[in-house]
């Protein structure tokens, strides 16, 4: 009885209420938004008005949602071209918050939002968590990081805004995030798949059993992740793990999440108007294609994003969802187009290893993958924590676990590449995105 | 009768032997026996520790992979033809030895063999029924 009230009150949360506005409704709105935005890009953004001029193009070629696709992409390039403020719609008067990439290559990239964007904001990761059946009452720690990175604020505001209990910790300091989840009854965490993994092995090593404690569910994004690791994950401690979207030059995340179907994540279009293309051509694809996804900020006062293109891999899932959200769903993001490693001819996507890796039984998916050249052939090394679990003081019996695992990545890459144990912990761990890749090949 | 040995995953590079060590050593934990058997990239550490379950928890707590797995220790005379009559007597009973190594007692004319046995169990009653009765770690620890 207990069980069955939760649902429906989950189910009821008011702040979902735009996830199921009737089609016809969403559509109209969606065309009204459509027609403002690309007006509004129009006016204040030099970078869109010249794309449009040089098509010929105004903002009333705008008629019907299709029309969308006549008009011109914004990529990751324009924003780093336009820093800081190049692409910005309002007057630095209005814009209340900046937040800007990490910008591991040369100048970051800033995003700007007013007081209605943050409100937009706040209300879409608010829907997003509803729809992981989080509530007022819950207490939700926050672990992404805080600060310019989009992840920690706006998961933030958006649990705040549904009346839940916020703990804020940020990222790292694994030891002090585990004693709150514990003391604080903590249920439910939000930071990227890899960061959990990390605190589900630290709690074991502190005597902690993360099955143990009142987390009942996990909101992760910012990374690709796999259905292995969500198992891993879902096992290892005992929760309902989700897969949040979004991007800062969009808004962060909030832009789609998963519901307690998890079957794809629904975009909140009402504010995100999504396109699947051809990533060659740049033609659009029909629905359950697999494609490059696009998106539009359909509300976006600051910093409005038309058609950016993502560079992630997915498709627009055909058919409604069994939860009754209107909103269309995206299948899980595996891979982006530009994470794609070429090796001696042979398309690697680093998702296929962690899959592989996961499929020998006891490998978390701590790993790294190394690039180098040797006599002008790439060469991949992927490092591999050695686990308690992989651990045995028969040589014979490591070398056996060793041997699978190169079995496994021999047989999902179709390729020889070199596996190596390594000590557990000695693969350096970001606070929030796991660093995969290190390309040494041009060194 | 079974000895608990405490074994660590190292990488076979330059420092890596001597930081659980210096843990250890930092934690008063006396080291008995060590022994360490290599493959190209890493090793096995194996060890017979005066507190092995403080070693195992401090060892874990700060990262290190390691796990505590059952030896059997068998003193023998400290002369040419020890450990030979006792691998006589072993393989006349026919139990497969996974691993072994030893080390000398200090104050007497003894020595120590530390197997392990793919079945501890089983290797215990076959010694036994041929008459080598493997020593309690109490008794190890003293010697």
């Amino acid at each position: 009885m207990i069980a069955e009230l939760e649902t429906s009150m989950t189910d009821c949360n008011e702040v979902s209420a735009p996830d199921y506005r009737p089609l016809d409704e969403l559509r109209a709105l969606q065309l009204e938004r459509l027609r403002q935005i690309v007006t509004r890009s129009y006016q204040n953004v030099p970078l869109f008005r010249q794309r449009m001029v040089e098509r010929g193009l105004t903002p009333d070629v705008i008629r019907t949602l299709d029309d969308i696709a006549r008009l011109p992409f914004t990529v990751k390039a324009d924003l780093r071209d336009n820093y800081p403020f190049g692409l910005f719609a309002s007057p630095m008067s209005e814009v209340v918050r900046l937040h800007a990439s990490s910008g591991t290559t040369g100048k970051p990239i800033v995003v700007a939002y007013t007081q209605e964007d943050i409100a937009t904001w706040t209300s879409v990761v608010g829907r997003a968590l509803a729809g992981c059946g989080l509530h007022r009452g819950d207490v939700i720690q926050v672990s992404y990081g805080y600060g310019l990175f989009t992840g920690g604020l706006g998961a933030h505001y958006g649990a705040e805004g549904i009346g839940a209990t916020v703990v804020p910790t940020s990222g790292g300091h694994a030891d002090r995030q585990i004693m709150l989840m514990k003391d604080f009854g903590v249920t439910a965490l939000c930071c990227t798949p890899s960061y959990f993994i990390h605190l589900i092995e630290r709690a074991a090593e502190m005597g902690i059993d993360m099955k143990e404690l009142p987390i009942r569910a996990g909101v992760f994004g910012a990374e690709p992740w796999t259905d292995e690791m969500r198992r891993h994950i879902e096992q290892g401690a005992n929760i309902e793990a989700f897969d949040i979207y979004g991007l800062s030059e969009i808004i962060g995340p909030g832009v789609g999440c998963e519901c307690r179907r998890h079957t794809g994540l629904h975009i909140f279009e009402d504010h995100f108007y999504p396109e699947i293309i051809d990533p060659e051509t740049g033609e659009v694809l029909p629905e359950g294609a697999e494609g490059e996804l696009v998106l539009t900020t359909l509300s976006k006062q600051a910093m409005p994003m038309i058609r950016y293109r993502t560079r992630d891999i997915t498709c627009i899932l055909p058919g409604r969802c069994g939860c009754g959200r209107t909103m269309r769903r995206i299948g899980r993001i595996g891979r982006r187009s530009d994470d794609m490693l070429i090796l001696r001819g042979v398309n690697v996507f680093p998702s296929q290893i962690e899959t592989a890796l996961l499929q020998v039984e006891g490998a978390l998916p701590h790993y790294q993958i190394v690039l180098t050249r040797s006599q002008g052939l790439d060469q991949m090394e992927v490092q591999v924590e050695v686990t308690p679990n992989m651990f045995n003081d028969r040589m014979g019996a490591l070398q056996t676990v060793h041997a699978r695992l190169q079995a496994a990545l021999d047989r999902v890459l179709g390729i020889r590449v070199r596996v190596a144990l390594v000590e557990a912990h000695s693969i350096e761990r970001s606070e929030g995105k796991a660093k995969r890749v290190i390309d040494r090949r041009n060194q | 009768m079974k000895i608990k040995q405490l074994s660590i995953f190292v990488e076979n590079k330059p420092g890596h032997l001597a930081a659980p060590i210096r843990l250890l050593a930092a934690e008063g934990v006396d080291l008995r026996a060590l022994f360490l058997a290599d493959a190209r990239e890493y090793g096995v550490l194996r060890m017979i520790v005066s507190d092995c379950e403080r070693a195992l928890e401090r060892l874990t707590s700060q990262g290190f992979v390691a796990r505590l797995a059952d030896v059997l220790a068998i003193k023998v005379t400290d002369h040419p033809g020890g450990l030979a009559g006792v691998l006589a007597a072993l393989d006349a009973t026919g139990i497969d030895i996974d691993y072994m190594y030893a080390f000398p007692c200090r104050n007497a004319d003894q020595a120590v063999l530390l197997f392990s046995f793919a079945d501890v169990e089983a290797a215990i009653a076959r010694l036994q029924a041929a008459g080598i009765n493997p020593i309690a770690s109490d008794e190890l620890l003293k010697l």
